[in-house]
């Protein structure tokens, strides 16, 4: 490998070091910029340059999937396999390219400098199949055939409010307007704002409903020398792409709604933490941001800065997401305390979704009586719905809360080629699934909770009657192993099981006891996990779990633990298994893996576990899943 | 100042800065943990002291939760049993805890079965021997984070020891991999005091395992120096 130059190192990451360890992601992307990949040399040198511990800044490297401390191409290409796109033939998209490169997937072919990987959610679930191209830092999106610089918003509804100015590209401060709501805003006092966003009846529209004016009531009464707001535009929840088009196509509406929490906590500071999946944002952000200095409206009591993500889903959930901006792993934090009183920096923070600081501007404008009149009474206001998967028209749907399920689907072209309907994931691969008899539930939070449905971030991800749901379930089961943090032992350990399980119902190969085995997982995931990740990974399983048993039949169409727990109280009466045969078996299983390692075989090596190069073509990058 | 409050049924009165943990070993309530310890942060990551308290949505690590007045707490529902056993299992499935014997203490207690999950993907790698002071077998390690916390600001504030990976892949790791004597370690031993499984052991401890000899070693060491010197 030829010697690596360090000398535009420093220069190039010098604006990070009054920020210290928070500076660590921003000095690491300007890094990875410039070098293609982090090497050991360069990560040693951004640690010593902004004095954070080496073991520190390979376990931040190592966490993010987007790091990459093994060479990569120069080109890659990341085809989303997740759910709208699976629908859409995302595996022959990607088998396809690697074949055409004779490659397979995670591989680097040195000397086209390419590397393909199969990925997370794109957010770009209504323009499906979505394939994100980095060449060189230079990013495009298209559908594996064409690309463009960004991706189209195809944006639908009768009265749209939020997303009046979504559809016609990027909005400017000219076509915005004045941020009159942030005016009337500063016109009343900070607690008169408040009590506005609290009558409202605004809840968070990132999925977990909370209410927005009783967050900002509890950061405007705590003291502090320094309060925070954050935007979440971490959007990562497969099937949400809502805070994409409005970032991209009003980014001011978003900043005007941070201006107003600022305003009414007290916070001179604030952050967009926005997922490096949506490259194209940026530049529209940042010019976003110089408008609205230059109009004065920033840069004085309060500023905005833009921090990228490096793809982990957990970061969109809050605590994860103040140790990443503070240059950590995204580990989520044990609540309480809560961001109100202990955020980012342990000050006080407000942190809202994209999609609910979009709504703060229309309340303050309209006044939260108008506002009221939106929506029902314990569900008001618009409500942006992200329709994709078998339907005829997907794309962002804006309706009042209390639309039917059937209504939007009808909306939104119905199933797509007149076949029927099997079924609705509601609310993300952390939602569950509906099917054609909620078609008349109302899209509401109280109407969706009383059948266990979960509205969550606004996903309505349609499945027609040919889809095989263990596909659709293998799928959620590798999205949450990818993107478990690894903290806490049930979804660390339970995220890997029930994917295991998932993969073997999706192969026919169902295991005596998988029903119980999968159900016991996503309890403990749901009841004992210390976050909403967690808490949630099992949501969607077990809801098919309720609706298809069938599916986790075997061939017999008996459940195999039917069979598996009359046996076993046969054999239980005889005699328990012994513990030594099932040592036993596992040793067995893991000298297959590991021929050369046996435990009293010590070896003076370095972790041998990642493969190393094996052809001269072709490099496999480790890191990734 | 001291409160009240329901703990499996039974009203018991503690200080008011107790943590649920504190008030049920005060109280002859057996709540199980495996990566709480007196001298490091509690994470609350093992979640094997979860309990049930009434209100809340979900179970509650008791080393973090305080008491609260009035509070109603099980700390043996049918929920939290089916957490504790389950997670059990899977840490069976998943490590060799041959030498964790809290932890199989536990797995008989919970009744927890070790053939519940066939076909599981185990975390395997070799021991690693690479310094005069202890050595690491991350096969053993059951991801307590107790190490780290002592590595860094609970203790000794050295940071040579983080995170590989992510998720089930999770390892513990120094920077790129290095060998111990390539890092900030200063040998102070303290993670291997810490560590409740048998990853992390002094290498005398190791070698007389191994069935050498007090002498053997001593002569393996003053060998080493002696090379050192020539």
């Amino acid at each position: 490998m030829p010697e690596i130059d360090l000398a535009p190192l420093k220069p190039a990451i010098e604006n990070y070091i009054p920020l210290g360890r928070s500076g660590l992601l921003p000095a690491l992307h300007a890094a990875q910029k410039m070098y293609g990949w982090l090497p050991q040399e360069v990560a040693g040198e951004v640690a010593k340059i902004l004095r954070v511990p080496l073991a520190d800044v390979h376990g931040v490297i190592e966490f993010y999937s987007l790091f990459y401390n093994e060479p990569v191409g120069k080109k890659i290409i990341r085809v989303c396999t997740d759910q709208a796109c699976a629908l859409k033939n995302a595996d022959g998209i990607l088998n396809r390219l690697c074949k055409q490169y004779d490659l397979e997937p995670h591989q680097t072919h040195s000397e086209l400098n390419l590397t393909i990987e199969p990925s997370p959610c794109l957010g770009m679930c209504e323009l499906a199949p979505a394939v994100w191209t980095m060449d060189n830092g230079h990013s495009t999106v298209g559908d594996g055939l064409s690309e463009v610089e960004s991706p189209r918003s195809l944006v639908y509804g009768q009265n749209r409010l939020l997303t009046a100015n979504c559809g016609n590209g990027t909005t400017s401060l000219d076509q915005y307007g004045k941020y009159s709501a942030l005016e009337k805003a500063k016109s009343i006092s900070r607690e008169e704002v408040v009590n506005e966003i609290k009558s409202s009846g605004l809840v968070g529209r990132g999925g977990a409903a909370f209410p927005t004016g009783i967050k900002w009531e509890g950061a405007m009464k705590a003291h502090a020398d320094q309060k925070y707001v954050i935007c979440n535009a971490d959007e990562s929840e497969p099937g949400t792409f809502k805070d994409r088009i409005l970032l991209l196509d009003d980014p001011h509406r978003t900043i005007e709604g941070m201006c107003i929490a600022a305003y009414a906590i007290g916070a001179s500071k604030g952050y967009i933490y926005i997922r490096a999946e949506y490259p194209y944002i940026l530049p529209v952000l940042e010019n976003a941001l110089t408008e609205a200095r230059n109009a004065g409206y920033l840069g004085k009591d309060f500023d905005i800065e833009i921090r990228v993500g490096a793809g982990a889903y957990i970061c969109g959930e809050e605590t994860a997401l103040f140790e990443s901006i503070e240059g950590k792993r995204g580990f989520p934090r044990v609540k309480p305390p809560f961001p109100t009183t202990y955020g980012v920096f342990g000050k006080p923070t407000v942190i809202n979704n994209v999609e609910t600081l979009c709504n703060v501007p229309l309340i303050l404008s309209i006044g939260s009586a108008e506002y009221r009149k939106i929506g029902t009474e314990k569900s008001p206001g618009p409500k942006l719905f992200c329709v994709s998967g078998d339907v005829g028209k997907p794309g962002l749907y804006e309706f009042p809360f209390g639309v039917t399920l059937r209504d939007a689907l009808e909306m939104a072209g119905g199933v797509a080629n007149k076949k029927q309907l099997k079924s609705v994931l509601f609310g993300g691969a952390a939602g569950a699934f509906a099917t054609a008899e909620h078609l008349d539930v109302k899209m509401t939070f109280e109407d969706l909770r009383s059948v266990g449905l979960p509205l969550g971030s606004g996903v309505v991800m349609v499945y027609d009657e040919t889809r095989d749901m263990r596909d659709v379930l293998k799928r959620l089961g590798k999205f949450f192993a990818h993107e478990s943090c690894g903290k806490c032992y049930p979804c660390q350990m339970g995220s890997q099981r029930q994917m295991e399980i998932l993969n073997r119902i999706a192969d026919g190969k169902t295991q005596a006891g998988d029903f119980i085995r999968l159900q016991d997982v996503g309890w403990t995931m749901t009841d004992a996990s210390l976050c909403g990740l967690g808490q949630t990974a099992a949501s969607a399983v077990l809801s098919a779990m309720k609706i298809w048993p069938e599916l986790f039949k075997d061939e017999g169409g008996m459940m195999k633990d039917e069979k598996e727990s009359r046996k076993s109280k046969v054999e239980s009466r005889v005699s328990k298994a012994p513990k030594a045969s099932a040592k036993t078996v596992k040793k067995a299983i893991v000298k297959k893996k590991v021929s050369k390692v046996s435990k009293n075989n010590v070896k003076t090596v370095k972790k041998a576990t990642k493969p190393k190069a094996t052809k001269k073509k072709t490099t496999k990058t480790p890191k990734k899943k | 100042m001291t409160i009240t409050f329901s703990l499996d049924g039974k009203e018991i009165t503690v200080e008011d800065n107790a943590t649920l943990l504190d008030a049920a070993r005060e109280n002859g309530a057996d709540v199980p943990t495996i990566c709480y310890h007196d001298a490091t942060t509690a994470n609350g990551l093992c979640r094997m002291c979860v309990v049930e308290v009434e209100g809340q949505r979900v179970l509650q690590p008791a080393c973090i939760v305080k008491a609260g007045a009035g509070m109603q707490v099980q700390t043996r529902s049918e929920k939290v049993i089916r957490s504790r056993k389950t997670i059990l299992e899977m840490l069976d499935s998943t490590m060799d805890l041959s030498e964790a014997e809290e932890v199989q203490t536990m797995m008989k207690d919970y009744s927890a079965d070790v053939n519940r999950f066939p076909d599981a993907k185990r975390r395997e790698s070799p021991v690693i021997d690479d310094n005069p002071m202890f050595i690491r077998d991350y096969s053993k390690c059951l991801l307590c984070w107790r190490c780290v916390q002592v590595c860094a600001d609970d203790a000794q504030y050295t940071f040579a020891i983080n995170f590989d990976g992510r998720g089930f892949e999770t390892q513990i790791g120094t920077f790129f991999d290095k060998p111990i004597p390539e890092t900030s370690c200063v040998l102070c031993g303290q993670c291997a005091a810490v560590c409740p499984t048998g990853a992390l052991k002094p290498k005398r401890e190791f070698l007389l395992e191994q069935g050498m000899t007090p002498q053997e070693i001593s002569v393996l060491n003053t060998g080493r120096k002696k090379r050192k010197n020539v």
